[in-house]
């Protein structure tokens, strides 16, 4: 068991310290989702003005982008270690003494730690757009992110466990994740969309992420009418994170279980 | 296998007496690796490798930094420590890579192709190492290698064909185990000379290139008495005592084979240091 923690700290630090290392990744991480925000935000912001009462397009948006920056992180992970394995140095990581598993965690506990850096710088955006932000919001923030991004980095693991390219990565990231993440809920609300549309949203966990981040952010009494519904009922912050709890869980036994076979 | 990095498909294997399939975390503690492609982050200095490495082997840090101040020490890279990995040269991260293998005193070091695309100084620096190593700690030390002269330094040679082991001995047992020494003579009349050797002593030469050849024990006491009584006219003799290219050539044959997956079966050659 020491061995499966010593693992996630160990693989966690060093995702951390490539990190910070890499100045472009830094940068990249905030300027993605403050390009998305500005033109976006430009772009339809007038057009379709007040969400609800209360909520401008930005405000709505603004969380779903945070959001979409934790999915992507989460999703990351996976990438990390397919370039582990393409450099070699996963060969130095597999036959040290620490667990299968505590790798595999390890990559996600890290993509989650860098997740909720990202998220707290982005929090600088927030009064800019009129958010009201307290202690607490914060603290429940973070939280949110850090659970969310360990549970759907299950999904990149999965993806990534026996990957042997990042171009093999990247193309299911991008015929999968990319429409998962547009079909969240991050540009618009999933409850007026075509039928066909709603069901998918509403089956794919990546929603309940962005709900819950999203009811954070504005209040769950301004963003009741934009959250996610399922037959009359509305969602809280916590049933939305135990959907994204239990599916990531699935996600991540399932990619160590073929990680741990594969190598 | 012997580093747990695959299953063994049948038999049993223990490495410092840990079995490689039950044992795994055993085994994996016991033993130091060197890759032979690269195995650094090259995102990260020398300094920031080694300290995951003693991390990830649970080595106490007082001793950790012991360890590595010695290790960087021995493979002159102290220097450099705080350089990222993506400027070394390959020969730099290959020392990098031997220091990081015996960070966390392993009982057997796995040396795989160690000097592989390395010049001729690097080369000869591993190998240095290598020896200091041999010499100072009480390591066992398992090494595959294509290089044949490499091979020599080995207490033991193992000769693997096909996924088989072919031949398992001494560099000196190996090379007699080919017919001993080598003679190769011109004569004015090859034909005749070669007829001369058979007659006189019983020796079936082959002649090729404009050469007689034909292998004998103890060739350099031979050499004086045959050309005191030979009748044929030498231009030129040479001994040649059998390299252990001569073994390998003889052993798994002299064509290339085509095959891709043989490739590295057939230029296998493990070679085995005894520390002991």
């Amino acid at each position: 068991m020491s061995d499966i923690f010593r693992g996630v700290w160990v693989v966690a630090y060093r995702e951390l310290l490539r990190f910070i290392q890499e100045r472009s990744r830094l940068f990249s991480s905030f300027a993605m989702p403050l390009i998305f925000l500005v033109i976006f935000g430009a772009g339809f912001g007038e057009t379709i003005g007040a969400m609800v009462p209360g909520v401008n397009y930005l405000q709505f948006m603004y969380p779903g982008i945070i959001a979409m920056t934790v999915v992507m992180g989460a999703i990351m992970s996976g990438i990390s270690v397919v370039w582990d394995r393409e450099f070699g140095f996963l060969k130095e990581i597999l036959v040290s003494p620490l667990g299968r598993s505590g790798i595999m965690l390890g990559k996600s506990v890290g993509a989650a730690t860098i997740s909720v850096i990202q998220v707290t710088v982005m929090l600088i955006l927030a009064p800019i757009l009129n958010i009201s932000l307290s202690i607490l919001m914060i603290l429940q923030l973070l939280l949110v992110v850090f659970i969310i991004s360990v549970s759907i980095s299950g999904l990149g693991l999965l993806v990534a466990a026996r990957m042997k390219s990042q171009q093999g990565f990247q193309l299911v990231t991008q015929i999968i994740i990319m429409p998962l993440i547009f079909l969240a809920g991050v540009f618009f609300p999933v409850n007026n969309v075509p039928l066909w549309m709603e069901f998918i949203s509403k089956i794919n966990p990546l929603t309940y992420g962005v709900d819950a981040i999203r009811q954070i952010f504005l209040g769950s009494e301004a963003a009741a009418a934009l959250s996610v519904s399922i037959f009359g009922h509305t969602m809280s912050v916590l049933e939305d994170v135990l959907v994204v709890v239990v599916f990531g869980g699935i996600l991540m036994l399932i990619a160590i279980w073929s990680f741990s076979r594969q190598e | 296998m012997l580093c747990t990095l695959l299953l063994p498909t049948g038999g049993k294997a223990t490495v410092n007496g840990f079995d490689v399939v039950k044992q795994r975390a055993k085994v994996r503690e016991s033993i130091g690796l060197v890759f032979q492609d690269s195995t650094l982050d090259e995102y990260l200095t020398a300094e920031q490798n080694l300290k995951f490495h003693a991390y990830a082997y649970k080595i106490a840090k007082t001793e950790r930094e012991q360890r590595m101040n010695e290790l960087l020490e021995l493979v002159e890279l102290s220097e450099r420590r705080k350089s990222k990995v993506s400027t070394f040269s390959g020969g730099m991260k290959r020392r990098l890579e031997l220091a990081r293998g015996l960070l966390h005193s392993p009982k057997v070091l796995f040396l795989d192709e160690p000097t592989q695309g390395l010049d001729p100084q690097n080369r000869r620096h591993i190998w240095d190492h290598i020896h200091n190593l041999r010499r100072k700690n009480n390591l066992t030390i398992f090494l595959t290698t294509h290089y044949m002269d490499e091979a020599e330094n080995c207490d033991r040679i193992t000769i693997i064909d096909h996924g088989r082991i072919i031949a398992m001995d001494t560099p000196d047992k190996l090379k007699d185990s080919v017919g001993g020494d080598q003679v190769r003579l011109k004569a004015e009349d090859n034909i005749k000379a070669a007829e001369e050797l058979r007659t006189k002593y019983g020796i079936s030469a082959a002649i090729d290139n404009d050469e007689v050849t034909f292998n004998i024990a103890q060739g350099e006491q031979f050499l004086p008495k045959l050309m005191r009584q030979f009748d044929n006219s030498l231009l030129s003799i040479s001994v040649h005592r059998p390299t252990l290219d001569d073994v390998f050539l003889k052993m798994t044959g002299r064509a290339i084979r085509e095959e891709e997956v043989s490739f590295r079966d057939q230029l296998k050659k493990m070679g085995r240091r005894g520390g002991h």
